[in-house]
């Protein structure tokens, strides 16, 4: 039933405007796989050009062995799911879910059977005979779920399905999402910009800019060693700072703009050469202490039950501002001691967790740090 | 890069599905029924009368002639206080009705939206029977009171008509955009200190400017292209329609050339004016979605009566012609039909629908073919400019909205000069009704094209694929999907269509034959004999027409009764 998807050098554009210039990967059977990008990065773009609604400029779709390049979005036995879910108005629930049914030749009693299943499957059977306008937000969603997957498609494309839920809705969902793709065994395409939400559903996550594939691995490898600086400040919250990559005696140091100076022992080969470096430092890789690191004064702190984030400004550093981080504040994380929050405006000591700490060329294209595993290599992309 | 544009140059199959045909029929018939006469109006207009060869002399004419450009002048200046008049009466309508407690203001809607559906000749004919130089209000003032009431005829009459029948429409559109206004922002004015008529300026006014502006345009155009009114009130009051009409028709001076000129100058007139309002409109652009709507208040006292009696009376004043026509309609008259008697009768009626039951017939055989050809042509319209946008939709919207801003008058004396002679081989097109039919296609689809593209526009593209990606083909998925979701709205669009449709007269006065008259001509035949009993039983007939279509229009729309016509 379930087939994997294969992309060789997809090409789209608009007119002159090339919005995918060319782009290529693989989704295993099975898989759960989501395209995760800011808006405008072509991720929803290339969604529909899988399921057919946008023409294919050039490259190869295969489903399976099947090139589907040509072949009528009607017949590529696809299930959609929408972000508005797009449930036809004018029909019960249960008509719905039947719709896709409709269009097989199949007995009444198989068609009844398989609408019934699926209503059960979501959670829905009570509303079968309910009008859409009469159902939540998150039970829409569960109508769409059952008709885009009572069709037995080859695979399931979702294009930012939660999005018009509410925060609580929209992790409630993420679990069944997860839970259902796993039950049916479905290959699925998932579309979203919400890097939580693609990191909780995902068994791989391609990490997608201008119309470019980043990075495309298991969300840990995603998080803990991204490709590049965008990848790395997309995924997570990172401090970005100046630094300096100098060799002596076969030993990699790192000096920040302090002087402060510490050995990192997992540099790439071919990168160990004198550079300027910027470092990804993620909240969670900074420990306050009162003997070694940058110096840093505390500016503000929140205290948030489990953890406790600390905002710090350091001459030491040099912040590098990113879109959703403009402040010269480092941000740090701790797990709430049972002692007093450290006040503000106290001098400490900030110390990196340098098994963990990444760190990048000056132009951020490269991770110079061992341990990348980036998919996007196996596809044939540059 | 260059290795990837060769690669985009890897064409995908050009898909060629049947939509691609329907914009072929649909261009060739505008090309052929509309730009093709309009070219032939433009040729006309520059031929001398005598000679037939291409020269200025209708223009010239018409410059020299003092009392043709008179009429012009007349025509513009009745058509910017009509739309003053309507704007002043009917946005305050608006705003006493939705923003506070009117006691029967659902009775009111009905009676505004009744009016607006009544065709503004139909007013016209009422108030000269009720107060033209006999009529019942003129002797009752005169008799009792021993006032002479100024003449309703002229420009005063043709302005009152046209600003009650027209403010309807302007209620309409406005009442539709109160209802968009959040309630909020009138909360936050109050909050910061701006109330009453100061809000009522500063916020409201501001807010459903592009309204106001859009309804302005409709009331300017509708009341430069009217022909009944002026026909029929005007006496000596010489407007732009009529002449054209006595230009064309002249039994003294027939002329043809000199009437496609004058029809000409009226394009040019009508898109500038559409040009302008288009430019004000630009100025006023956002989109306001009420979350809550505005609470109707109850306002104090005095201030509440005052409202009362203005909108009773406003509505009143607009309705008052309809119920006057319908009373005459049951009044004795004599045999001729030609003085009134004393005492109650349907010898009207009887004499109505035994003279003229072909009319009746003529009508609704031509609108009825005409409403539903409108209204495929909408359904397919939209859905090929909203969902298929390429340069030859794009186009065809363009085209079809084109009649929009040429009255009525042009394109009969258009339709007449092109398609009175053999065109193409084809047999000669006149006469009959299929060229009334192809007029009031004409004519009418923009309205019922635009309310269809809005519904469209409002259905996401999603549910679409939604259905193509669970297997429907195209086709199926538009019968199953698309179509009955627009079904609603297009239907009361048709509704309207329907009653513009009935009512017209512009048009169809230049094109019908004694074998197509229909029920408007007929009543403007009856009226021009001087058989005011006759002509009220014909239009009497024609309002319960529209009433009947009100009634259904409120059933489908269930009461809400939609901002547009």
């Amino acid at each position: 039933m379930s087939v994997g998807i294969k992309i060789n050098h997809a090409v789209k554009a608009y007119g002159d405007n090339v919005v995918i210039p060319d782009l290529s990967l693989e989704v295993k059977d099975g898989e759960f796989f989501t395209l995760l990008g800011p808006s405008g990065c072509g991720k929803t773009t290339l969604l529909r050009m899988i399921a057919g609604f946008n023409s294919i400029e050039g490259g190869d779709f295969y489903f399976g062995d099947k090139r589907i390049n040509n072949i009528d979005p009607a017949k590529r036995n696809i299930g959609m799911v929408f972000q508005n879910y797009a449930i036809f108005p004018h029909l019960t629930v249960e008509k719905n879910v039947q719709f896709g049914l409709k269009n097989r030749k199949m007995s009444k009693e198989e068609m009844n059977a398989l609408t019934e299943e699926f209503m059960k499957l979501m959670h829905i059977e009570e509303y079968k005979d309910r009008m859409p306008e009469r159902l939540s937000g998150g039970q829409q969603q569960r109508v769409a779920l059952a008709r885009a997957l009572v069709i037995k498609p080859d695979v399931l494309l979702m294009d930012e399905p939660l999005s018009n839920l509410d925060a609580k809705l929209r992790v409630e969902m993420r679990t069944v999402i997860k839970q259902i793709q796993r039950e049916v065994g479905i290959t699925n395409v998932y579309v979203t910009h919400d890097q939580e939400e693609a990191m909780s559903v995902s068994d791989r996550i391609a990490v997608m800019n201008e119309g470019e594939i980043q990075h495309i691995g298991k969300p840990k490898d995603i998080y803990q060693r991204p490709a590049n600086l965008f990848v790395a400040s997309f995924i997570g919250r990172t401090n970005l700072a100046n630094g300096k990559l100098t060799v002596k005696n076969g030993k990699c140091i790192i000096s920040m703009a302090d002087g402060y100076e510490f050995e990192m022992d997992n540099i790439l080969e071919e990168e160990q050469h004198d550079q300027d470096v910027i470092l990804a430092i993620r909240p969670e890789e900074l420990v306050i202490n009162d003997k070694e690191g940058i110096h840093a004064k505390v500016d503000d702190s929140v205290f948030l039950g489990l953890n406790t984030h600390y905002y710090v400004l350091s001459d030491a550093v040099h912040c590098i501002h990113t879109e959703d981080k403009d402040d010269d504040r480092f941000e740090l994380i701790q797990e709430s001691l049972i002692d007093e929050i450290i006040p503000n405006g106290t001098d400490v000591r900030l110390k990196i967790k340098k098994e963990k700490v990444n760190v990048f060329t000056a132009d951020g294209s490269k991770n110079i740090v061992k341990g990348v595993k980036n998919d996007k290599y196996l596809y044939g992309n540059d | 890069m260059n290795t990837k544009k060769k690669n985009i140059v890897q064409k995908q199959k050009k898909n060629y599905d049947s939509w691609v045909i329907v914009t072929f029929v649909l261009l060739a018939f505008y090309l052929f029924f509309m730009i093709y006469p309009m070219i032939s109006l433009v040729k006309q207009s520059f031929m001398d009368k005598e000679t037939g060869v291409f020269s200025m002399v209708n223009y010239l004419e018409f410059i020299n002639n003092k009392s043709n450009v008179l009429a012009l002048q007349h025509s513009f200046k009745v058509s910017v206080w009509v739309t003053v008049f309507s704007l002043i009466l009917g946005v305050p309508l608006a705003y006493f009705t939705t923003c506070y407690k009117i006691k029967g203001s659902m009775i009111l809607r009905v009676l505004i939206i009744l009016s607006s559906m009544s065709p503004p000749f139909v007013g016209a004919f009422s108030w000269v029977v009720f107060a033209g130089n006999n009529g019942i209000f003129t002797r009752f003032m005169k008799n009792v009171f021993n006032i002479k009431m100024p003449s309703i005829y002229g420009f005063n009459g043709i302005v009152l008509v046209m600003s009650l029948s027209f403010l309807s429409l302007v209620y309409l559109y406005v009442t539709g955009a109160l209802k968009n206004i959040d309630n909020s922002l009138v909360e936050a004015s109050s909050n910061l200190g701006t109330t009453g008529i100061k809000r009522f300026m500063k916020v409201i006014i501001p807010l459903i400017m592009p309204t106001m502006l859009a309804s302005a345009l409709m009331v300017f155009m509708r009341a430069f292209a009217d022909f009944g009114t002026p026909v029929f009130i005007g006496k000596g009051y010489q407007v732009f329609t009529v002449l054209i009409y006595d230009q064309y028709s002249g039994e003294m001076s027939q002329n043809k050339a000199y009437a496609a000129a004058l029809s000409v100058i009226a394009i040019i007139i009508t898109t500038v004016i559409f040009l302008l309002q288009k430019w004000a409109n630009s100025k006023f652009t956002f989109t306001m979605n009420a979350l809550h709507p505005i609470e109707q208040k109850k306002a104090k006292p005095l201030q509440s009566f005052l409202m009362h009696f203005y909108c009773y009376f406003i509505t009143l004043l607009a309705f008052l012609p309809q119920i006057y026509v319908i009373f005459t309609s049951f009044q004795r008259t004599s045999e001729s039909g030609l003085i009134f008697k004393k005492g109650f009768s349907l010898n009207s009626y009887r004499y109505v629908l035994e003279a003229y039951s072909d009319t009746i017939w003529n009508t609704i055989k031509i609108a009825v073919t005409a409403l539903l050809l409108v209204v495929l042509l909408a359904v397919v319209c939209a859905y090929l400019v909203v969902r298929r946008k390429n340069i030859m939709n794009q186009t065809l919207d363009i085209l079809t909205m084109m009649p929009y801003i040429i009255p009525g008058s042009v394109i009969g004396v258009a339709l007449i000069v092109s398609f009175n002679r053999s065109v193409m081989g084809l047999p000669v097109l006149t006469g009959g009704p299929f060229i009334m039919i192809v007029a009031l296609i004409i004519r009418r689809s923009p309205y019922t094209i635009r309310s269809s593209v809005a519904i469209l526009q409002q259905i996401p593209q999603t549910i679409e694929e939604a259905s193509i990606s669970l297997g429907s083909s195209k086709a199926k998925t538009f019968f199953k999907v698309t179509l009955p979701m627009m079904l609603n709205g297009v239907i009361s669009g048709a509704i309207l269509s329907w009653v513009s449709i009935i009512t017209e007269l512009s048009t169809a006065i230049y094109l019908f034959t004694y074998r197509t008259r229909t029920m408007t001509i007929s009543v403007y035949e009856l009226v021009t004999k001087g058989s005011y009993g006759y002509a009220s039983a014909m239009a009497a007939i024609l309002t319960l027409f529209t009433t009947i279509s009100l009634i259904l229009y409120m059933v489908v729309t269930k009461g809400e009764g939609s901002g547009t016509a």
